[in-house]
Order: C-alpha cells, then sequence, then structure tokens
C-alpha cells in the first residue's frame, strides 16, 4: 500500500516524526544540531514542493484516505488546502530559522531537546493538515505535549510553576475539546464500517440543533482561545514565553499560537455556523477588549520577552475578532496574518535571544544605548519593531489593514475601539527602541559587539521576508483564497 | 494617454535609489560621494518634474498601474500614480526646495563622520520618497503608504542625534502624535471602503458627486471628511495634535525645514485639496476645518510672540501659517490653500536654512536673546532672512501677501468675523517675525566674546539655497495676482482649474466687491506694515533681561501648558491605568484564580503522582512508538 499513494502531507508529517525519534539515539551534539538542521531544511523543501505543486490533487493528497480505526470511522486522513499550505510552510519556515538562529546554544540532553523539538513540528504539520476530527485531536496533543517537556526541562529558574499553568489551561482546553469531538461524533451519520464518522466532511455537515450549537461551539472556542490565547485565557502565554529557552518560545509563538486560530477556521466556524452568528458580538468584543488591555500591559513590562507576549497577545486578538466577523476582506486579512505574525515575532525573539546572550538581561531597565555597539542589530531590529507596529510595506500592514477593515464592514464603533491599539502599539515599541538601543551606552552595554554573519544572515532573511510579503503580498492571497471561499459561502 | 508621463515612475524610484545606495554603502562612501549621490538624486528627480509639469500643463494627465498591491474579490488596490496638475505642483515643491535642502546639507552636516553622513543622506532621501509617493498615489491607500512613510522618516530624522534622550522623544512624540491621526485617516479609508468598495481618486469622487446614485449619505460624508481632517490635523500639525511640531525643532536645521517647508506637514493640505469634492459635499466639516484652522493660526501666533528660541519662533509660525491653509480649504478657496503651501515652502525653507546659518555661525547658539547685529557678519544670510520676514508678514509685493490675501478675501465672503479673527493673527505674525529679525540682526552682539570671534557668513553651499529661495519668496506670489488687480493674473488658478472645478460648482458663491476686497487688502496690509514696524523699532534696542515672564506673557512663553496639559489629562492617566491593569487585574484577579485552580489541582495531583515513574522522555517516547505500532498493525491488517 504504500509507494504510490505518499503524498506531500504524509512526507510533512512523517518526516520529522522519523527524524525527530531518530534523533533521540544520536550521541553526540554536534551531530544532533546538524541532523536537527538538515531535517528541518529538507523538510521546508518538501513544503516549498506543496506550494509549487499545488495544483496537483494526487500530491495534495485530496485523493487519498488511509482507514486507520476503520470500525470507529477514524481515517488517517490527510489533506492540503491553502491554510494548510500556508501554516505547514510556516511550520517548515520557522524550525530551520529557528534551528540556526539558536545554533550555538547548547542544551544539556540535546538529543532529547531537539528530538522533542521535532516531534513538535510533527505534531504541528499533523494538526494543520488532519482531515479527521480524531487524527486532529491526536495530532493538537503531540504537538503539545513535547512542548510540556521542553518547557519544564530547558529554561529559567520558575519554568517548573510556569509550565504547570500552561499545561493545566491548555490540558483544560484539550479536554473540553475532546468531549465536543466526541459529542459532535455521536451525531454524525454512518459510514461503511460504523455507526459514525470523524471525517472532516462528517463534521462540516453535521446536523445540530442551535441549542446544542451553543454549548459545543463553547467547548472548542475554549480549547482554541487558550492556545491563541485571548483575553481572558491568557495568562499562561507571558509566563511560559519569559521562562522557556529561546528556539522554544519561538516554537510556541511564532506557529503555534496559529492552533487556535487554525482550529476556529477548519472546526468551528464550519461546525457552528448558527452559534457564531450568535456569539460573534461576543468574541469580537472580548477580542478587542482583549487588544486593548494586553496593549497597556505591554507599557508596563521592563522583561523584553514579556513586552513581546503581550503585543503578541494584541495581535493575536485582532485575528480573532477578524475571523468572527466572518466577511472575506477580513478573512484574506487573517491568512496573511497568520503568516507575517509568525515572521515577525520570530524576528523579535532572535534579537531578543542575541542580546540576552550577550549581556545576560532581558531588563528593558537595564539597556540603553546598543545602537553604538551594534549598529546592525539595531536596524534589524528596528525593521522587525516597524513590522510589528504595521507600517506600510512591511508584511503586518495588509493583514492588519484587511483585518480592521472587516471588522469596521462587521461594526465600525468595534474597528475604531481596535484601532487605538495601533496608537498603543506604536507606544510601547518605540518606547522599547528607544530605552534598549538609543541614548548613550551604559557600562553594560559598552561592552556589547556586533552580531557575527550567521546572525546577520538570518536576520536579514526575517527583514527581507518582511518586506517581499509587505510589497508584494498576492502570492500569499493566491494561495489561499480557496479556505476563504470556502468559509464565505458557508457565511453567505 | 500621453507618452511623456510614462517615466513618472522615475521621481520617486530615484530617491529610493539613493537611500539605498547611502544606506547600503554607509560605511565604505566618501562624504563627497554620499552627498552628490544624495542630492543628485532630488535633482534628477526635480527634472523629471519640470518635464512633467509641462506635459500636465498642455492638459494631459494620467493614472499609471504599475501592479496589484492587493487584488482579492473583496478588495483591489493597485499600485498607481496620478499624475495630475495639483500632483505635479507639489511634485515641483517636494522635488525643488527638497534638493535646496539637501545641497545645503552637504556643507551644514559635514561635521559628521561618514558613516553618520551617509546615514543623513539616505534618510533625508527616503522622506523625499515617501513624501513622492503620498503625493503620487493613485488611490488612498498608495497615499497612506507616503503618509505613514513621512511620519517614520520625520522619526529617524528628529532623533537623528540619538544619543539625546530629549531628541529621542520628541522623535518618539511626532510619531505617536502622527499615529493618533493617521488611525482617523485609516478608519475614513475603511469608511469609503465599506460603502463604496474602492479608493481610487477617480473612482470615489465620480461615485460621489454623481447625484443620481447617492451613495453616501451625508453622515457618511460628514464621518469621512471629519475622520480624514482628524488624520490631517496629526500630519500638519494642527490643534489638538499640534505639539510634536515645535518639539520637531530637535532634528537637525535642514530637517526641520524639510518637514515644514517641502514634506510632512504639507501632507495633510494636499490630501485635504485631493479631497476636495468630498469636502465640499460636507458643509459642517468645512465648518470645523475653518475654525480648527483659525484657532490654530491664533494659538501658535500667540505662543510664537514670547519664544526666545530662533527655531521655535520659526516651528510656531508653521503651525499658525497651516492654520491659515486649513482655514482657506475650509472656506472653500482650496486655490488659495494651495498657493499658500507653495508660497510658504519658499518663504518658510528660506528661514529655517537662514536660521541653521545664523546657529552654524552662532556654534550652536539657538537662543535670540544672546544673538543680535548679526546684520554685519553675514550680509547674505541677513539679506535673505529680511525678504523672508516680508513674505511671511504677508507685505506686498512679496510672495506671501497673495496667498495670504487670497484665503482671507475668501474667508471675509464666508464670515467676516472669521476674517477679523485672522487678519488679527497676520498682524502676530509681522510682529513675532519682525521680533525675531530684529533680535537676530539688528542692535548689538549679544552673546559671548568667543562666539563673536567665530562669526563668519556661510560657504557657498548654505548661501546659493538661501538665494534662491529668496528670490522664489520674493517673486513666488506673481503667479497668483488677484483678478482685482490683473484681469488672467491668477495663473495658478488657471492651471489648478481641473482639481477643483466641480467643487466650486457645487460651492455656494459667495461674492464681495472690487471696492470692499481692495479695502480689506489695505486693511490687513496697513495692520502688519504697523506691527512689523513696531517690532523693529521696539527689539532692535532690546536689551537682555534676566527673570521670567510673568502674567500672560508667562502662559504664552510656557505655551498655554498644553504639554502640561497634555500630561496630566492623558499621558498619566493612561500610565495609571496601566500600572493598575498589569499590577492588579492581570496579577491578582485573573492570575489568581488559575493559580488557585492550580493549587487545587496540585494537590490532588500530589496524591496520584506516587503512581508514576517521573522520566518524561519516556512517556513521550513510549506514547509515540505506541502510536506508530498502531499504524503499522492496521497496514498489515
Amino acid at each position: 500500500m504504500l509507494g504510490n499513494d505518499i503524498t506531500i502531507p504524509h512526507l510533512l508529517i512523517f518526516f520529522p516524526l522519523v527524524a525527530g525519534l531518530i534523533t533521540f539515539f544520536l550521541k553526540k551534539e554536534a551531530w544532533v544540531k546538524a541532523w536537527s538542521l538538515l531535517t528541518a531544511i529538507i523538510t521546508l523543501f518538501v513544503s516549498l514542493a506543496s506550494i509549487y505543486y499545488r495544483n496537483n490533487l494526487e500530491l495534495s493528497g485530496l485523493t487519498f484516505n488511509y482507514e486507520w480505526l476503520k470500525y470507529m470511522g477514524a481515517s488517517f486522513a490527510v489533506s492540503l488546502d491553502g491554510m494548510a499550505r500556508l501554516l505547514t510552510f510556516l511550520t517548515a519556515f520557522s524550525f530551520p530559522v529557528i534551528f540556526i538562529a539558536t545554533y550555538r546554544n547548547s542544551y544539556k540532553n540535546s538529543k532529547v531537546f531537539y528530538g522533542l523539538m521535532l516531534l513538535s513540528q510533527a505534531g504541528l504539520m499533523g494538526v494543520f493538515l488532519s482531515s479527521d476530527a480524531l487524527l486532529f485531536y491526536f495530532f493538537w496533543e503531540l504537538a503539545l505535549i513535547p512542548v510540556y517537556f521542553l518547557c519544564s526541562r530547558w529554561g529559567g529558574e520558575r519554568r517548573i510553576p510556569a509550565t504547570f499553568k500552561f499545561f493545566i489551561y491548555t490540558f483544560t482546553g484539550s479536554l473540553l475539546m475532546l468531549i465536543g469531538i466526541i459529542y459532535v461524533y455521536l451525531h454524525t451519520g454512518a459510514t461503511q464500517f460504523s455507526d459514525h464518522s470523524f471525517s472532516l466532511q462528517a463534521f462540516h455537515s453535521v446536523l445540530l440543533i442551535p441549542s446544542q450549537q451553543d454549548w459545543l461551539f463553547w467547548l472548542f472556542f475554549i480549547a482554541f482561545a487558550v492556545k491563541m490565547p485571548i483575553f481572558p485565557f491568557h495568562t499562561w502565554q507571558p509566563d511560559i514565553y519569559e521562562q522557556s529557552s529561546a528556539a522554544v518560545t519561538m516554537v510556541l509563538s511564532g506557529v503555534m499560537v496559529k492552533m487556535g486560530l487554525f482550529g476556529i477556521i477548519r472546526w468551528l466556524l464550519p461546525m457552528f455556523p448558527v452559534a457564531v452568528g450568535k456569539f460573534d458580538n461576543v468574541i469580537i468584543w472580548l477580542s478587542v477588549t482583549g487588544m486593548i488591555y494586553a496593549s497597556l500591559i505591554a507599557l508596563k513590562q521592563d522583561d523584553l520577552k514579556r513586552l513581546v507576549a503581550y503585543s503578541s497577545i494584541a495581535h493575536i486578538g485582532l485575528m480573532c475578532a477578524a475571523i468572527f466577523t466572518t466577511r472575506q476582506m477580513a478573512l484574506e486579512g487573517v491568512m496573511i496574518q497568520m503568516f507575517s505574525h509568525g515572521i515577525n515575532i520570530i524576528g523579535m525573539w532572535i534579537v531578543i535571544e542575541l542580546i540576552e546572550k550577550q549581556l545576560g538581561t532581558r531588563k528593558i531597565s537595564e539597556l540603553r544605548g546598543l545602537a553604538h555597539k551594534a549598529p546592525v542589530l539595531t536596524i534589524m531590529l528596528v525593521v522587525i519593531a516597524l513590522a510589528n507596529i504595521a507600517l506600510p510595506l512591511t508584511n503586518a500592514f495588509i493583514g492588519e489593514f484587511m483585518m480592521f477593515g472587516g471588522l469596521f464592514k462587521f461594526n465600525m464603533w468595534c474597528a475604531a475601539v481596535a484601532g487605538v491599539s495601533i496608537i498603543l502599539a506604536a507606544v510601547y515599541t518605540l518606547n522599547m527602541v528607544q530605552k534598549v538601543f538609543y541614548g548613550e551606552a551604559n557600562a553594560l552595554t559598552a561592552t556589547a559587539r556586533e552580531i557575527s554573519l550567521n546572525e546577520k544572515i538570518i536576520l536579514s532573511v526575517i527583514v527581507m521576508t518582511i518586506f517581499m510579503s509587505g510589497i508584494y503580498p498576492q502570492p500569499f492571497f493566491e494561495l489561499t483564497k480557496d479556505t476563504v471561499a470556502a468559509i464565505i459561502t458557508k457565511f453567505k | 494617454m500621453n507618452n511623456t508621463l510614462q517615466i513618472v515612475w522615475l521621481i520617486p524610484f530615484l530617491p529610493l535609489v539613493g537611500f539605498l545606495i547611502n544606506g547600503l554603502g554607509r560605511n565604505n562612501l566618501s562624504k563627497t560621494l554620499t552627498g552628490i549621490i544624495g542630492s543628485g538624486v532630488i535633482l534628477a528627480s526635480f527634472l523629471i518634474s519640470v518635464f512633467v509639469f509641462f506635459s500636465v500643463k498642455s492638459g494631459n494627465t494620467h493614472v499609471a498601474h504599475y501592479f496589484d498591491f492587493i487584488n482579492t474579490p473583496s478588495l483591489k488596490v493597485g499600485f498607481d500614480f496620478q499624475t495630475d496638475q495639483l500632483s505635479t505642483l507639489f511634485l515641483l515643491i517636494i522635488t525643488g526646495v527638497g534638493f535646496l535642502i539637501h545641497l545645503y546639507s552637504t556643507s551644514y552636516m559635514h561635521e559628521e563622520k561618514p558613516k553618520d553622513f551617509a546615514k543623513y543622506f539616505s534618510f533625508l532621501n527616503l522622506f523625499i520618497f515617501s513624501m513622492l509617493v503620498l503625493v503620487m498615489g493613485g488611490n488612498y491607500i498608495i497615499m497612506f503608504i507616503g503618509w505613514e512613510g513621512v511620519g517614520l522618516c520625520s522619526y529617524l530624522l528628529i532623533g537623528y542625534w540619538f544619543k539625546n534622550n530629549d531628541y529621542n522623544n520628541a522623535a518618539k512624540k511626532a510619531f505617536i502624535m502622527n499615529r493618533v491621526g493617521d488611525l482617523g485617516f485609516l478608519l475614513a479609508v475603511f469608511w469609503l471602503l465599506s460603502k463604496l468598495g474602492t479608493t481610487d481618486y477617480h473612482q470615489v469622487f465620480a461615485l460621489v458627486s454623481d447625484p443620481q446614485k447617492k451613495v453616501l449619505s451625508l453622515f457618511d460624508i460628514t464621518g469621512i471628511t471629519l475622520l480624514l481632517f482628524v488624520g490631517a490635523t496629526g500630519k500638519s500639525a494642527q490643534i489638538p495634535l499640534y505639539t510634536w511640531l515645535p518639539d520637531a525643532m530637535a532634528g537637525p536645521t535642514p530637517v526641520s525645514a524639510l518637514i515644514h517647508a517641502a514634506t510632512m506637514v504639507t501632507a495633510g493640505i494636499y490630501m485635504i485639496a485631493r479631497s476636495n469634492i468630498l469636502f465640499t459635499m460636507a458643509p459642517a466639516t468645512q465648518s470645523v476645518v475653518a475654525i480648527v484652522g483659525l484657532a490654530t493660526a491664533i494659538l501658535a501666533a500667540t505662543i510664537a510672540l514670547k519664544q526666545h528660541d530662533i527655531k521655535k519662533v520659526l516651528a510656531y509660525s508653521t503651525v499658525s501659517q497651516l492654520g491659515y491653509m486649513f482655514l482657506g480649504l475650509g472656506v472653500g478657496a482650496y486655490t488659495g490653500a494651495v498657493f499658500h503651501v507653495m508660497t510658504h515652502a519658499f518663504f518658510k525653507a528660506l528661514l529655517f536654512l537662514g536660521a541653521g546659518s545664523v546657529i552654524h555661525s552662532m556654534g550652536g547658539e539657538q537662543d535670540i536673546r544672546n544673538m543680535g547685529g548679526l546684520k554685519k557678519y553675514m550680509s547674505i544670510t541677513h539679506l535673505t532672512f529680511l525678504l523672508g520676514c516680508l513674505a511671511i508678514a504677508g507685505m506686498p509685493p512679496f510672495s506671501g501677501f497673495f496667498s495670504k490675501d487670497e484665503i482671507l478675501a475668501a474667508t471675509f465672503a464666508k464670515n467676516p468675523v472669521w476674517w477679523g479673527i485672522g487678519v488679527l493673527g497676520a498682524l502676530m505674525t509681522a510682529f513675532y517675525m519682525f521680533r525675531l529679525y530684529a533680535m537676530t540682526f539688528l542692535g548689538k552682539f549679544r552673546g559671548t566674546r568667543d562666539q563673536e570671534h567665530h562669526l563668519h557668513e556661510s560657504p557657498a553651499a548654505i548661501t546659493f539655497p538661501l538665494i534662491i529661495l529668496a528670490i522664489l519668496a520674493v517673486t513666488g506670489g506673481w503667479i497668483g495676482i488677484p483678478e482685482l488687480f490683473m484681469h488672467g493674473g491668477h495663473r495658478l488658478e488657471a492651471f489648478l482649474e481641473p482639481i477643483f472645478a466641480q467643487s466650486k460648482e457645487m460651492a455656494v458663491k459667495h461674492e464681495i466687491s472690487n471696492a470692499s476686497e481692495y479695502l480689506l487688502m489695505g486693511i490687513s496690509v496697513l495692520g502688519a506694515l504697523v506691527a512689523l514696524l513696531y517690532a523693529w523699532n521696539k527689539y532692535s534696542r532690546y536689551q537682555k533681561i534676566e527673570g521670567e515672564e510673568t502674567g500672560i506673557g508667562k502662559v504664552l512663553a510656557h505655551k498655554w501648558y498644553i504639554d502640561e496639559l497634555y500630561d496630566s489629562v492623558i499621558v498619566k492617566p493612561l500610565q495609571l491605568v496601566a500600572a493598575f491593569l498589569s499590577n492588579v487585574i492581570e496579577k491578582n484577579v485573573i492570575d489568581g484564580f488559575v493559580n488557585g485552580v492550580g493549587k487545587a489541582v496540585n494537590y490532588g495531583s500530589r496524591q496520584i503522582r506516587l503512581l508514576q515513574s517521573g522520566q518524561v522522555g519516556t512517556y513521550v517516547l513510549l506514547m509515540v512508538f505506541g502510536i506508530l505500532i498502531l499504524f503499522i498493525i492496521q497496514l498489515f491488517l
């Protein structure tokens, strides 16, 4: 059966999975790193192939269903649509960038670290590719569980309580979702071999009366809301970002938060259209409140990682609000922004990691005048910071513009309130740039050095991606138009 | 379509190339080369603009589509440049005055290290690029690229000397205040998009002005124009968002000239002039624009009366003059407003560059109380500065007279009270400008011995732009001679006719008789002349007095305490709220709840934990292997 039927989605999942398992048995740290980077790069090429061959249905896995737990109605069904292509590409792009940026970091027991990282990558790929609810749940956990260990075993001093909080939040969410999945499953129609089905089509076409949709909606929504996270389910995030090691933080913030957004678009919206129409106002106002709330808190942060964490909560809040408008323009914006947010926040973390590695601190109050000693680092950071505040011609402008535009169509007051966050974003971002990079150098920052060549290269890649997708975003819209169209037809 | 307009993309592209060369090559280029590249690209853009001007003058206009910026089922935004009379006029101002400022900078910034020199020029080029994109964009979204771009460049250039934290604060303030305005602009664009589905100028204006369709209600159009105006108050420094501009003088003086004359602050005027049809259809907004403009003109003029920093006086005079431009826009004198943008660009660039020449000669001193008598040391700077002062004071036949008179005449036709207030502001303008002039150039030198020894006329790269600008400041108004003096003398109006024709048709006509127009002109000119002479007489004998101002003088010297007001009404409360959310709500309420749950679970799990081995790596490995085995079994069954 194998052979002819191996498609790109399978490669995207199994390649990092197998590579990750092999990593556990490697001996030397140098081998572990080289191996992980190599496999991550190969995965990136597979992902590029998935975009290049986007019109080839067979390679996209659309025609392929491998029976898994036949008598339960679950199958190993994976497929690629535009959104899946985009997010698997984000995953595939992020890992090599992360591995290169943190190549000089050494970890205790590095084979386990890298092995878990690759397993998590496989899990993420699976989440984005599954078209079977049980499989989706399985990969959801496969992506998360390695991260629990990555957070609890490597990182800052208070990593255990932080991980514990993270675990409680996400695990509660996952359980609620599992209950939801089982309930919906029991309402699906029969297949040839089983009474019910876990397939995506079955879930999308399941008939639920409005009162059922109402509470099922919240089971799923909370799971996804925790993962994004949006206010008030967010307090695990600053702690875990602060405490975990840089590579893990990058995976969490760059890629993993997209699981929640993805889950809403792929599963929640099509399953419960009635409930979405009923609760959209609540969710959108919650998200908008969260945007302002997180932006205000970001004003007060002294730790660079916490600052970025809160800024990210604000950005994700906008994406969540945009999704629930179910307006075409907003959804198109969400698609490109899911990618852009990942790139920009990883860029941020790389800069912060470089500063911390050199100077041993992330405290804004202890840093000053870095621009004197590290002008290239400063230029890179300023560009990433400008992308963070969505300046035109950077990648984030396109997405934010369209999301705000969609939000305005939904409710203009809502857009006006949410718009205040773009002012606040400028305030906290420029404050940070000013305090860390401008002014006279102090005793600590006088010892700073310019970044090295490989760091310059990796940051240049980020910066170029920022500009390229900001100046010519059209490929992103082309790639994801099928997903957007599918959602829009459901809500017309 | 006209082939000669095919090359308009070069106009912004060349400064962008200059930015890239100087920016990327900053460690390798010599200062001479940097200066030649930086100024050369702007000169080339200027020459192309002149070429385009003649093409447009003969009636050609042109919208060029380069590529689809955004093209989705919901939103189509072309990367389009529109070349017509209005944009061409701005192109000439931006690149022409911009070039002179670049040239001036090669000398003014010469003490910088080559690396910083290149950085400076690359930012300057980027500034011009952004402004060109702003005026050339064929829709509001491309305009917004330039709109935020100039905000960014002003941030970079005001904070150019980034070691000084006050300068950095000024830069940040400029950016954030502009962002407040930008939000208004964005919301207006969203409003347009949600009602019309497009932001292309020609489509928007065609749709809106079509009397059959009525696509926008009065509420919509008033809302849209008010929001656009909020955007304009940020960029063009009007109440309530004007306070960044006086602080923006923290940047190098040529940058101030660039911000105040050729780029940035004129953006708001351009945007409203571009959207004139929308504004004409919203009379309520027009009144708001006029009143805010007038109030800003007066407020800034009163503050300028008591400032001692040469650049600060000029900065407040810009705010005040911009107020006049908005007054013009508000009363429907679109041509007058654009005319004043042009003449103001000439004399304000001249005055700032002259001030720079003075500061240079004074070894960095900016306080006019320590100047005086510079006339005999710096004859070219002195003469050109005097001409600039006469122009801004509205003395005939200098350029400022014609443009200001046109605005005031239109204001009188609309509302005589507004005219009265406007004239009062004009008198103050004449007063504070000649106070500035007299304290700087007349009387006895009041600085230190060292400074006096150092006084000198500036080199040619500085005086040449001054001379050119002085000529323009004197003669620039002659292209807009009122009908009163010369039939067909207002050639600018004829040139801009196609842009404003539709608004003119729609607007309510107000006519004033020739006799009253002469009278009004006479009153304002005579008043200004009296104020001018009074200031001249009073401040040429200025003696330094120690001690603070008292009474109203103190209030004016402290700029009506507006910064302090904003600080206590907006900044401090915001910080308090942020601190409250961060320290109380986030830590205690939300996290408190979660940690409570966590503790309970912790207690329970401590009991159960005894069953587990605790080898986490093993768990994952086993789990994944387990799943794999499941797959493999299924595979072979």
